[in-house]
């Protein structure tokens, strides 16, 4: 069956028609490539201008390059418009200052610089720059205290403070951002999910997130991908009110993911599931 | 005793050269992966650039060799400028075309300053203190070592300043490490290279207005034959570590001079110390261990 055969939550396919004025970014038929394999196939979905829109899928399917995608750090094909206008045949610098925050799996903090410089060298504009840094001093005062000390000597959370601090210091209309809590203790995912909570107030996030217990508190819509594909879009709830419907295209139990914030879907069964799809 | 002071002085002078040509080399591959082989025609051209306005100016004064030394520089700096912008850019990531080409620009430079100034060296004489010695614990040291020292030391200390407190120091800092997540941080990293590619050439320049008064001739080969031992340099020090290609200048310059008083087998003893240093040590003093 194609990833688009059928809309069994009746909502409108991504590609079926242009997107609402509502969405900040509209990706259509994304393909990505990398050393020359397939890694993301005929995507298409939209995010609202609000609140947070996670895209789940069980490890390897293409999350990450989806994003990747998206900002062009890889090589890809298809149509990607962020508030009305078509970014995907622009460079990767040129795209991020049109508004686009991104905060990279394994947080790719610079290591041999410190985090002043980190935060500093993230500034896209200095006029912005001040108002940010008092909201990024008040989400992580942590950084504030280690602001001479190297990125590379901090901790697995702090570093991902550092890494979601760069994409907030910027006026930005998106943020990417990539498992966030990965390899986090159970506190520190807490308190990444608080700050994704406060910034997702100011600006909408496409999320990646594996943890099914984050993605319930923050995600209002989810986009899931199978293989390369779309097969499921639409309201987070929805779908993880409905265990048979996680069972069958995260390959995780939603109860057992929400219990246990370190239990992700990795432990899910391989195999593709690509019988639902909706817009 | 005077002859371990005279050895060691010139060594190291003769390590400040080498520096001045691996720092470009190191910082070009470390933010851009680019192995520049055209990088020692940066410097032959300095140096006759160089060459050209001492002559013009008077070659023993001293506002003639300061004027040198600002031609070799600017020339430099502006000829790696458009080297990046015109051959090198296109390339990025196609790392067998990088090579190509800048072997081919380091051919086609030789055989066009061949052209222009012919293929024997130009000799050449600078202000008159340059060309005596002075004592230092029983030594005659000439002073045009200490000159090189000097200017070495000025070079590496800017480039680290550079480094440390501008912008595109940051960048190139970060670049260093991560190149993808510095455009992902909406950054146009390209303009960082053309810069890297202008201060090596500066170096690379003023390497070679004192190449030619260290060694007291001006030749379309100078570049190449320094390009050799600051390659060897770079790789020793550690591709991409600025700090790296410092000390190995000076290590290598000495070892090579003292083997070359000694034995006469200078040369066979740097390429014996790149054999170790790469078996035992392959990313180099201070390099990443891979890139």
């Amino acid at each position: 069956m194609s990833a688009h055969d059928t809309a069994v939550d009746g909502q409108r396919p991504a590609d079926d028609g242009p997107s609402s004025a509502d969405d900040v970014l509209e990706v259509r038929h994304l393909s990505a490539r990398i050393a020359g394999q397939t890694v993301v196939e005929d995507v298409s979905f939209t995010v609202p201008a609000r609140g947070v829109t996670a895209v789940l899928g069980r490890n390897g399917v293409g999350k990450t390059s989806t994003l990747r995608a998206i900002l062009g750090l890889v090589e890809r094909q298809g149509e990607i418009v962020l508030g009305g206008t078509r970014i995907d045949g622009e460079r990767t610098d040129r795209i991020v200052r049109r508004g686009i925050g991104y905060v990279p799996e394994d947080r790719e903090v610079f290591a041999g610089l410190t985090v002043a410089e980190n935060l500093r060298l993230a500034e896209r504009d200095a006029r912005v720059g001040a108002a940010r840094r008092e909201l990024v001093a008040g989400l992580f005062p942590d950084l504030v205290q280690r602001a001479g000390q190297r990125a590379g000597t901090l901790s697995g959370g702090q570093q991902q403070m550092v890494s979601l601090a760069r994409a907030l210091l910027n006026d930005n209309r998106l943020l990417l951002v990539d498992e966030p809590t990965k390899g986090l203790a159970p506190r520190l995912v807490a308190e990444v999910a608080d700050a994704l909570a406060e910034a997702a107030e100011r600006v909408p996030i496409l999320l990646v997130e594996q943890n099914l217990e984050v993605v319930d508190r923050l995600a209002e819509r989810v986009v899931v991908i199978d293989a390369g594909r779309v097969v499921h879009t639409g309201p987070a709830r929805d779908l993880l009110d409905d265990p048979a419907r996680v069972q069958r295209l995260l390959g995780v139990h939603a109860e057992t993911a929400a219990d246990d914030p370190g239990d992700t879907i990795t432990r899910a069964p391989a195999g593709p599931t690509t019988e639902e799809v909706t817009g | 005793m005077s002859t371990v002071v005279l050895l060691l002085v010139t060594g190291v002078g003769l390590g400040a050269l080498y520096f001045l040509v691996a720092s470009g080399l190191s910082l070009i591959y470390g933010l851009m992966g680019v192995l520049n082989f055209a990088h020692g025609s940066f410097l032959t051209l300095g140096a006759f650039a160089g060459w050209a306005v001492a002559r013009a100016v008077g070659t023993t004064s001293w506002a003639g060799f300061a004027l040198a030394l600002l031609a070799g520089a600017i020339v430099g700096a502006l000829v790696a400028a458009l080297t990046e912008l015109l051959l090198v850019r296109r390339l990025y990531e196609r790392h067998i075309e990088q090579v190509l080409v800048t072997v081919g620009l380091s051919l086609a430079s030789v055989a066009l300053f061949e052209g222009i100034w012919g293929p024997d060296p130009e000799f050449i004489t600078g202000p008159a203190w340059l060309d005596s010695t002075t004592s230092l614990l029983g030594a005659h040291v000439p002073n045009d070592r200490f000159v090189v020292i000097a200017v070495a030391a000025a070079v590496l200390g800017g480039i680290v300043l550079f480094l440390r407190r501008t912008r595109y120091g940051l960048i190139i800092r970060a670049g260093v490490e991560n190149r993808a997540m510095v455009t992902a941080l909406g950054i146009d990293v390209r303009k960082a290279f053309t810069v890297v590619f202008a201060v090596g050439g500066a170096a690379a320049g003023l390497g070679g207005v004192l190449a030619s008064q260290y060694f007291g001739y001006v030749s379309p080969h100078l570049g190449g034959s320094l390009l050799i031992f600051a390659f060897i340099v770079t790789v020793i020090g550690g591709l991409g570590s600025l700090a790296g290609a410092a000390v190995a200048s000076v290590v290598v310059a000495v070892l090579q001079q003292v083997a070359n008083y000694y034995w006469g087998y200078g040369d066979l003893v740097v390429v014996l110390l790149l054999a170790v240093v790469l078996l035992v040590r392959p990313s180099g003093l201070m390099g990443r261990s891979a890139r």
